[in-house]
């Protein structure tokens, strides 16, 4: 008895996440996002009744990774196939998981409408300001002046336009109840961002609409940056250009 | 007791009866009938009615519904199939069942809204990337509208495979007494694939991304096996007055109602004509058009498209026969005398 006590595990892996090695480039955010969604739907109780949408992009294999039911979509599709799982089947959990340029690229009619049609659905949206999995392009969230493989010169917004700031774009429609920037570059902002990940699942979860968090990542392969640097950088650059916080709260109306 | 209704109302019935579950569409003429009758409908019977934001975002609403197990289906006219065909890869690769209903316009491009049979090479060969088929449904009636998508589900679920019904604007248009004789589809058999949540059982994925050595490869021949077994089983097709007939018309949906006529008109003027009709387009039947070819038979495939179905005659025929064409696009029909100036 004393030696269980003295042994006492303190830190578990999540149920909701399996014993897979990440194919993530070392210094990647999914991992952290990936064990933030998972401890909140361990913490919720949803794991069995949770049918979760991949999207293509880094993590495409989410399914590989995630300790529940997930389906895979075509670019920029999962809120469209979110809303066919989630009207047919109303008691199921469904969330998606996306990268920026799945989901304000190629998705952005998908978002908009799964978004202003009140989808009781929540996205977990990772802006890392570039597309990762095909070798750093130029996604809709890239910086001005950001250098990427397809903006050797950096964004000019003559050429390339501006970053599409999606949270305050969704915030104009009335079919949105909940929506937030957070980070993950420190423990106090991983703090943050689970908070809001747990708030925008129990939206759904109390029927309250449709929820997404944008989680800004780095993304230090693509980058050309050592993990720390990257780190640095989200808050030394890519924050001042994405403000973190709530930007549209209504699930108290 | 018949109804006189019109072939796209026809097909909703025949769905909602199969127990179609989920509905999702998009306006575009001449399948705006479906989605306007099912928004009603499908409200009242507590189904799910979505009208998407495109072709694209029905289709895949489609996919998201499939994986769950229900019946789903959408439908359009040609150049909203031209958007469907991403998810329809999508579901031929995820293995997933679905019914997708095109009632075809003219092409190419927004082309016009008159009737027209030039998809049809697009439904037969896959229509979207990658090495798949889809089973394609050929109705010619609005009796035929009903029970064909009634059935249609129960084909897409046998084999998990997407199914088109592969109609016309002439046939979706057309009123025609219909017998509903088909029984409310109630507990659909259980099925050990779905995404329901994970209790009780280790969690489930579907997909169509398989990056593992030799894994993308292992799943193409499983889908092949799968095309093949449909093929050998799933067969259908209508003969008419085929009896010592020296001219068989071959044609599907509308074509093959002016050609039933031409045929009639044919051997009232003492030709020995014969009509083929396909009632699957895929699977072709290729061995029965194949025992029906001799020397001295000719056949002549009658389309409202500058030649597509005729290919697989000819493939068919294998060289036993002569093979002609008598089609137009673009609006016009057909005529019944038009097929027998052809003929004589």
């Amino acid at each position: 008895m004393i030696h269980e006590n003295f042994m006492k595990k303190i830190l578990l892996k999540p149920e909701s996440l399996k014993n897979a090695v990440l194919s993530y480039c070392p210094g990647c955010g999914h991992g952290i996002i990936h064990r933030l969604v998972a401890e909140c739907i361990d913490e919720l109780g949803i794991r069995e009744k949770t049918i979760a949408v991949a999207p293509v992009g880094c993590a495409v294999f989410a399914y590989d990774y995630f300790n529940f039911d997930v389906t895979e979509a075509p670019h920029g599709r999962p809120p469209a196939v979110a809303t066919g799982i989630k009207r047919t089947n109303p008691d199921k959990f469904v969330f998606t998981y996306q990268g920026d340029g799945d989901i304000a690229a190629i998705g952005m009619a998908e978002t908009i409408h799964a978004a202003n049609r009140g989808e009781n659905i929540t996205i977990i949206f990772v802006n890392n300001a570039n597309y990762g999995m095909t070798g750093g392009q130029m996604a809709p969230t890239t910086l001005i002046g950001q250098v990427t493989a397809t903006t050797p010169f950096g964004r000019d917004p003559k050429r390339e336009g501006y970053p599409i700031k999606l949270c305050e774009l969704l915030s104009t429609l009335e079919g949105t109840t909940y929506l937030e920037r957070v980070a993950i570059y420190n423990p106090q902002n991983i703090i943050k961002a689970k908070k809001a990940i747990k708030k925008a699942f129990q939206c759904q979860i109390d029927g309250k609409g449709f929820s997404l968090v944008e989680v800004i990542s780095n993304c230090p392969v693509d980058w050309g940056m050592t993990p720390l640097d990257s780190i640095k950088w989200v808050e030394e650059t890519f924050i001042k250009s994405f403000p973190l916080g709530i930007v549209k709260d209504r699930i108290c109306y | 007791m018949k109804k006189l209704i019109k072939g796209n109302i026809a097909l909703c019935e025949g769905a909602i009866t199969a127990g179609l579950k989920s509905y999702f569409g998009y306006p575009i003429t001449p399948q705006n009938e479906i989605p306007a009758y099912l928004s009603r409908k499908m409200i009242e019977l507590g189904r799910v009615f979505v009208q998407a934001e495109s072709e694209i975002a029905a289709a895949n609403m489609v996919l998201g519904a499939a994986v769950t197990g229900v019946r789903a289906m959408t439908s359009s006219s040609s150049p909203g199939i031209s958007l469907k065909q991403e998810a329809i890869s999508y579901m031929a690769g995820m293995q997933l069942p679905a019914v997708i209903v095109n009632v075809q316009r003219g092409g190419p491009g927004l082309g016009n809204i008159a009737g027209s049979q030039s998809d049809y090479f697009q439904a037969v060969k896959g229509g979207g990337h990658g090495d798949y088929k889809i089973i394609v449904l050929a109705p010619n009636s609005a009796q035929e509208m009903y029970e064909t998508a009634y059935d249609a589900f129960d084909l897409a679920e046998k084999y998990r495979t997407p199914v088109m019904i592969l109609s016309d604007g002439i046939i979706g248009q057309m009123m025609e007494p219909v017998e509903f004789n088909r029984v409310d589809k109630k507990n659909l058999p259980e099925k050990d694939w779905t995404l329901n949540g994970c209790k009780g059982r280790e969690p489930r994925s579907i997909q169509s991304l398989l990056m593992k050595d030799g894994a993308l490869e292992k799943h193409n021949i499983k889908l092949q096996e799968k095309y093949k077994l449909i093929s050998e089983n799933e067969i259908k097709y209508e003969l008419y007055m085929i009896e010592e007939a020296e001219i068989i018309i071959t044609a599907y949906g509308i074509s093959s109602r002016i050609a039933k006529s031409a045929v009639k008109l044919a051997r009232k003027n003492g030709i020995k004509a014969g009509l083929f009709r396909p009632k699957t387009l895929w699977p072709f039947p290729c061995k029965i058009i194949n025992s029906l070819a001799k020397p001295n038979v000719k056949f002549l495939s009658v389309e409202l498209s500058h030649g597509q179905m005729v290919e697989d005659v000819k493939l068919a025929v294998n060289g036993k026969s002569n093979v002609e064409f008598l089609g137009k696009a673009g609006g016009g029909l057909v005529t019944e005398l038009e097929i027998l100036e052809k003929i004589q």
